[in-house]
């Protein structure tokens, strides 16, 4: 371990954490833009949902460099579309997490909640919004939280294809036989698959207010009141 | 689409059916590492989730797994065990079988956990002693589960040995990484149309497993959850 290397590379390692960030997370919410409405639909008419069951998991069973490949005729690997060459399989590879992850959630809200929603006026959308999505959001983000550390660590493997983020540590390490590189690229994504599920778990804390005042749903907000 | 065809035409030329790198041969070597890193990682993570979904103990380190298991990036762990073992292809069969435990432990100590206590004490008050109680009770209920964990292993290393192609291991992965270096396109596409293909193969290999391997009193249940 060369301590050195990584003080003197600073920049640059922050710079390749960045892309390694950009590249994973703008799957990770379109994955979520898609599978919201996906969710809805399948929980509303549930014929739909188990072709959308197979479809997402035979996508998820397809490694990851075929996936890539087959998207370069289209989208290149050293033109301005490149970016997409990754983004659009870690894209469908979120959904394999996220879609039963909001149908599960959307299936529980309980019948009496969704049925006084509508007793108060509500509409199916304004309902979907205010009602049934916030009650979802426990459950929708512990599909989220899993999507994300996947897809910071997948990125790494588009280096094959000359664009993966931090992955370049590992193909330039291999290449200069140098493993403090492959430590320091194995290191970070760790770190920040780790750093990015605690955002994601305090943001559903934030999302979730009722369920830190439920005396049901966490005895230790009350003792601490108590206290 | 004239990636595709060109990707084809490659995968129905006669030549690449047989010899030491043909087709048949590296899918052998897929399959062998593949079956021997499952294997291991079966071997290992099995009994583990068993003993701690079964006592209880040890859960908060099935969670730090569950969660390191997706965050280690599987290209750099391969790298990483071929540098510090001086280039040797077998010890990235050891990083195959690293990646492949967390879902195999994960899923089987979720599966025997999630038993449902009233069978538990059902299973004890009729008298079956702890070992009956595992191995007539929460092993079937939790089989659905193990399948699962074992699946997800299964494609975790089918996709990382197409990988491992990168540091000189054979296998499937061959044609994509040699492809790639030499800019032969035609090649790439082919190769990763076999590893898809098997990938596939694999998935549908499980839902037949899964078909007589999962007690009929569970099935109903799995099918609906």
């Amino acid at each position: 371990m060369d301590w050195g290397w990584i003080s003197a590379n600073r920049g640059e390692l922050i710079s390749l954490a960045g892309n390694n960030l950009y590249l994973a997370l703008i799957p990770v919410v379109l994955g979520l833009v898609i599978s919201i409405p996906l969710g809805v639909l399948s929980v509303r008419w549930g014929w739909v949902y188990p072709p959308v069951l197979s479809a997402t998991s035979v996508i998820y069973a397809i490694p990851s460099l075929a996936l890539f490949i087959f998207l370069i005729p289209f989208t290149g690997i050293v033109t301005s579309t490149r970016d997409l060459t990754l983004i659009i399989p870690l894209t469908l590879y979120t959904l394999a997490t996220l879609v039963p992850n909001v149908v599960d959630g959307l299936r529980s809200v309980p019948e009496p909640v969704r049925q006084s929603a509508t007793a108060m006026g509500f509409g199916a959308m304004r309902r979907l919004a205010r009602v049934e999505l916030p009650i979802a959001v426990p459950v929708v983000m512990a599909g989220l939280r899993v999507a994300t550390v996947a897809s910071i660590s997948l990125v790494s493997v588009g280096e094959l294809i000359g664009n993966g983020g931090l992955g370049f540590l590992f193909t330039d390490g291999e290449q200069r036989d140098f493993p403090t590189e492959i430590y320091a690229g194995i290191g970070l994504i760790v770190i920040l698959a780790l750093a990015a599920d605690a955002l994601l778990v305090l943001l559903g804390w934030l999302l979730t207010p009722w369920r830190r005042s439920d005396p049901g749903a966490s005895h230790s907000t009350r003792e601490e009141a108590a206290a | 689409m004239n990636a595709i065809q060109s990707a084809w035409a490659w995968l129905t030329q006669a030549q690449q059916w047989s010899g030491a790198d043909g087709i048949p041969a590296r899918l052998i070597q897929h399959l062998e590492y593949t079956c021997i890193a499952l294997a291991v990682a079966a071997l290992i993570a099995l009994p583990l989730g068993l003993l701690i979904g079964h006592t209880g103990r040890g859960g908060f380190i099935i969670v730090t797994l569950a969660n390191l298991g997706r965050a280690l990036p599987t290209l750099g762990l391969v790298v990483l065990a071929f540098l510090i073992t001086n280039g040797s292809p077998a010890a990235v069969l050891v990083a195959l079988v690293v990646l492949a435990i967390p879902p195999i432990l994960v899923d089987t100590y979720e599966g025997v956990q999630g038993a449902d206590r009233d069978v538990r004490d059902a299973a004890r008050g009729m008298g079956m002693t702890a070992s009956q109680i595992l191995f007539r009770a929460e092993i079937p209920i939790a089989t659905p589960l193990i399948l699962l964990g074992l699946r997800t292993a299964a494609i975790q290393v089918v996709a990382t040995a197409t990988i491992a192609a990168y540091i000189g291991l054979g296998g499937l992965g061959r044609y994509i990484i040699d492809g790639l270096a030499r800019s032969d396109y035609a090649m790439v596409g082919g190769g990763a149309m076999v590893v898809v293909a098997l990938a596939l193969s694999v998935q549908v290999i499980f839902v037949g497993i899964r078909r007589f391997a999962v007690p009929a009193g569970i099935r109903q249940q799995a099918q609906t959850s």
